[in-house]
């Protein structure tokens, strides 16, 4: 199956929505062509489980190779396996969503979904990239939309927030080009040339000073995306001034562009520095767990609320990250999947409310489960997911990380798995307590009362994510058997290290 | 024995018999419309850029002190390429002026001494071709005759660029008596690297780092460009520093070869100094003219983090990069020249909500600006990356670094334009302009040149397989 159809499909999309006159066929246009690339996705999935029953055994399937720059072995260098697939899946179901929750956009309604698709395109070439450099360049293609997105149809201090959002996106972006070249330089294949090809890196041995230099680099460039301690600033007022779409798209699929990237690209390919350094990297989750899931008890704003328990759970990617065992880097995958889809969820049930009663203060808002049942459900919904509550996708994820971590027998990580644990506890703190003020208990305002329930297309993007959040928590081994092989071909390059050790 | 004259020096040829072609059209009786001649001249400019693809002849001339090889058709085609958009966008401008036949002819002069100081072998050539290109410059910058900035920035050009020539000239004496000669091949077979010689290298250094507005001697950068008619400022900022780059690289490469190490660690610290000062300063600019003056000498602190690889990366992605920059600055001044010329507008708050009366200007500007921040899908990414890339190839990383995190800063200051243009309201922004088929015509090659250049990799693989100096 061709691969690069999944990067078309989104750029024929784009294209059609310039060319198109008016919302209506703007919108029409952009979710026929997110649903087929959902389609696809789900195709890729069958061709996937068909090429692997045939006894494939290779590392990445569907690769294509295509040289681009020949001068300097750049090569157009893309190919799937199972965690690229799971992600690939995460970006289809949220961008769906995400279409569907912005259908009353108005004010210059075809830029902002070109705009959204184009992000999307970004996130996908970023999952099937095997080239380093095909690699940043998407990740780049991202930033400028987030950008535009806030900056235009964002609430808030929308200017400063986008701004802030594509300096340390860009920031990061910095640190990972010095990591990208320093790893290019330092690759000699068999021709005596470089390469930024990561299956071939791979197989090299970088050593061991070289990569304890750029290690940091490349894990705090990506880190960055993900919001690793201290420079998480961007998330909180990034998501809360970003339009409903652009939210679910940020939190959901941007920050995982950077957990990915921490593992494709620091930790596969820099294995013996990943080793040395992970002791910071556990201590850097830790902080982004308890900080992030305290400083969000303090928060009065759902938005807020949100971004600020985003970083916590996106501790637990790098927490799994870092604990370099191999249950712990699937609990982080799952982690990424899982808070991917809970994260959108959430971001669209509080979009549905604020377009509704205009505010988004907690304080303000009460007793919503009687005029809008529907969207109180989703409301509490994504918010038991988020707290980890078993038959939700967050308690597979979350479970698997502990497990993990447990698993690594440092005393010193095994306090950071266990203070990471307790954070659930403050979780369910905030979350219940967000819950309980705003659907529960007596309404605040009057005019509530008279507000209208989801109309047919939040309902079908709240089901959407619900069928996700539902099927990896009720059956999550499908989604570990996809993305176990690919996680022991990462462990492999670092159990030779423990081995040796 | 003609013939080798005609062919070798078959681009020269053309520009001069353009310019006896408009020398004639002055001194002649009839009385031409401005739009019947902007429509001539720009079909000559573009047939003068055509035929520069073909028949080209490598060889040398007058016992070496000329030469030519694909390369310098190269770069001569991107110096005629760069005047044929600067001609196409000075049309609103130079619509209503009456000195248009003098514009062309000042133009395509400094054009002839460009293409004398890029074919040159010597250090004559090379001194008269660079004083042909730079004095009509001076001349054109006062070409906004009833405003005093013109000719206060003509005046600011002509004394720096003359200082900056007598302190060349002294290099080129010292070195001349050092060595015996003026010729590059014969000098690069004398240097040793002792102390005079590395003076007389110093000096020269000065006199490039002066035209291409390097760091400190930029001073006459920003007040130039301001001054300056909006299409003058857009020569001036690419084609002259193009024309001086592609010589400065040339004369590094091959003359002073042996003093390589020494003049590494200059390179290094001009870089390092360059872009942090073009930076800080292109935050706090308001006029847009201005802006890109100092965005384009932080451009140019990039262009010698790639030009210090010494090595064929090290060449192809300096000339690269000043293709994609040629395109970019071209296309951003192609907005600017429009915009001054109708609404008479330069600031960045004047241009708050631009994007709501005009929208495919606010496009093409937008796209500009990411191309020169770097910003992918435009050219302006790859360009970038491969001249951080030829930089770090010596393993020079704090260089790296310090280039990557500049590039932040740049992200910023070329964000806020996009950020007045797209986001901040208005109540009166410029009025929707009709854009002539001129400037338009620029623009959509400008676009297609910043977006194409990148994806398809050929015209990098071509001049990558020519850069060998």
């Amino acid at each position: 199956m061709n691969l690069t159809l999944l990067l078309l499909f989104p750029l024929f999309t784009a294209f059609a929505i310039l060319f198109a006159k008016g919302l209506k066929q703007v919108r029409l246009i952009a979710l026929i062509g997110s649903i087929f690339q959902l389609l696809l996705a789900g195709k890729l999935l069958m061709a996937y489980y068909q090429i692997k029953a045939q006894g494939n055994q290779s590392q990445m399937v569907f690769e294509y190779i295509q040289n681009w720059y020949a001068p300097l072995h750049l090569q157009y260098h893309i190919g799937v396996d199972g965690i690229s697939i799971a992600m690939i899946l995460l970006t289809a179901f949220v961008v769906v969503a995400g279409i569907l929750v912005s259908w009353k956009t108005e004010q210059l309604s075809k830029e902002f979904f070109f705009l959204l698709i184009l992000l999307s395109l970004g996130a996908y070439g970023f999952f099937i990239s095997l080239d380093l450099f095909t690699l940043f360049f998407f990740l780049e293609v991202a930033v400028i939309p987030k950008f535009l997105l806030i900056g235009i149809w964002g609430s808030g201090k929308k200017d400063n927030s986008a701004m802030k959002l594509a300096l340390m996106l860009m920031g990061g972006s910095a640190l990972i080009l010095v990591g990208i070249l320093g790893i290019y330089f330092n690759t000699h294949t068999e021709a005596g040339i470089h390469t930024f090809d990561l299956l071939l890196i791979s197989k090299m041995h970088i050593a061991l000073p070289i990569q304890k230099i750029f290690f940091p680099f490349a894990f705090i460039g990506f880190g960055v995306f993900t919001a690793i301690f201290p420079f998480h600033t961007w998330v909180p007022d990034g998501h809360a001034s970003a339009p409903t779409a652009a939210s679910m798209f940020l939190a959901g699929i941007s920050m995982k562009l950077g957990g990915y990237g921490c593992l494709r690209v620091a930790t596969f390919l820099m294995p013996d520095a990943a080793h040395t350094y992970s002791w910071i990297i556990i201590l850097l989750a830790t902080i982004a767990i308890i900080y992030g899931a305290f400083a969000t008890m303090m928060q009065t704003d759902l938005k807020y609320i949100n971004a600020y328990s985003s970083i916590s759970h996106c501790g637990f990617v790098l927490l799994g990250i870092g604990m370099l065992t191999k249950t712990a880097i699937m609990g982080a995958v799952m982690q990424m999947v899982s808070h991917g889809l809970m994260t959108a969820l959430f971001f669209a049930a509080i979009g549905m409310i604020y377009s509704r009663t205009h505010t988004r203060m907690v304080a303000q808002l009460g007793g919503l489960l009687k005029a809008m049942p529907f969207i109180s459900s989703v409301f509490v919904i994504a918010g038991l997911c988020s707290l980890g509550l078993p038959g939700f996708s967050g308690f597979a994820a979350e479970m698997t990380v502990f497990m993990g971590s447990w698993q690594n027998p440092d005393k010193w990580f095994r306090l950071a798995t266990i203070l990471a644990c307790a954070s659930i506890v403050v979780t369910a703190v905030y979350i219940l307590r967000a819950a309980g003020q705003t659907i529960m208990g007596p309404m605040v305002n009057k005019e509530h009362e008279l507000l209208t329930d989801a109309s047919w297309n939040e309902k079908s993007a709240a089901i959407l994510l619900i069928v996700g959040i539902v099927v990896v928590g009720i059956a999550p081994f499908w989604l570990i058997d996809l993305i176990q092989p690919g996680t022991e071909f990462i462990m492999s390059k670092l159990g030779a290290i423990a081995l040796a050790k | 024995m003609l013939n080798e004259y005609l062919i070798l020096l078959k681009s020269e040829w053309i520009i001069i018999a353009i310019i006896f072609l408009l020398l004639f059209i002055k001194v002649g009786p009839k009385e031409w419309k401005n739009e019947t001649l902007l429509y001539a001249i720009n079909i000559l400019l573009l047939f003068n850029l055509l035929v520069g693809f073909y028949n080209n002849v490598e060889g040398n001339l007058f016992n070496g002190m000329y030469h030519s090889n694909q390369l310098i058709f190269l770069e001569k085609n991107m110096l005629n390429l760069g005047v044929y958009l600067v001609s196409l966008i000075a049309y609103p401008w130079l619509k209503e002026h009456k000195h248009l036949l003098e514009f062309y002819i000042l133009l395509l002069s400094t054009l002839l001494g460009m293409f004398f100081m890029i074919s040159s072998g010597n250090l004559l050539i090379f001194y008269l071709g660079l004083e042909l290109s730079t004095i009509p410059l001076a001349a054109l910058a006062n070409f906004d005759l009833h405003k005093r900035q013109s000719s206060e920035a003509a005046m600011k050009l002509i004394i720096s660029s003359a200082f900056s020539s007598a302190i060349l000239l002294f290099g080129v004496s010292i070195l001349y008596g050092t060595t015996g000669s003026l010729s590059f091949y014969e000098i690069s077979q004398h240097i040793y690297g002792n102390q005079l010689q590395v003076i007389a290298f110093i000096l020269i250094l000065a006199g490039f780092c002066f035209k291409i507005s390097v760091v400190p001697f930029h001073l006459w950068t920003a007040d130039v460009y301001e001054g300056a008619p909006a299409p003058v400022t857009a020569y001036l900022s690419v084609i002259s520093k193009t024309a001086v780059l592609f010589i400065f690289m040339s004369v590094m490469y091959t003359v002073f070869k042996t003093i390589a190490t020494q003049w590494y660690l200059m390179i290094f610290v001009l870089s390092i100094v360059t872009i942090l000062i073009g930076n800080l300063f292109a935050l706090r600019q308001n006029n847009l003219k201005r802006f890109l003056a100092f965005s384009s000498i932080a451009q140019v602190g990039f262009i010698l983090l790639g030009l210090s690889g010494t090595s064929i990366m090290g060449i192809a992605s300096v000339i690269y990069f000043l293709l994609i920059y040629l395109f970019s600055n071209l296309a951003a001044f192609g907005v600017i020249t429009l915009v001054s010329a109708v609404a008479n507008k330069e600031s960045i708050s004047d241009y708050k909500g631009f994007y709501k009366t005009n929208p495919f200007l606010s496009w093409v500007l937008a796209i500009a600006l990411f191309s020169l921040a770097g910003v992918p899908p435009t050219a302006g990414f790859f360009g970038k990356f491969f001249l951080i890339m030829a930089g770090a190839e010596r393993g020079n990383y704090i260089w790296v670094v310090f280039a990557a995190i500049n590039m932040i800063i740049s992200f910023y200051y070329y964000l806020k334009v996009v950020k007045a243009i797209f986001m901040d309201p208005n109540d009166q922004p410029i009025e929707t302009i009709s854009i002539p088929a001129l400037p338009k015509l620029a623009m959509i090659i400008c676009l297609a040149g910043m977006i194409l250049t990148g994806f398809f990799s050929w015209i990098y693989e071509y001049i990558y397989s020519l850069s060998i100096l």
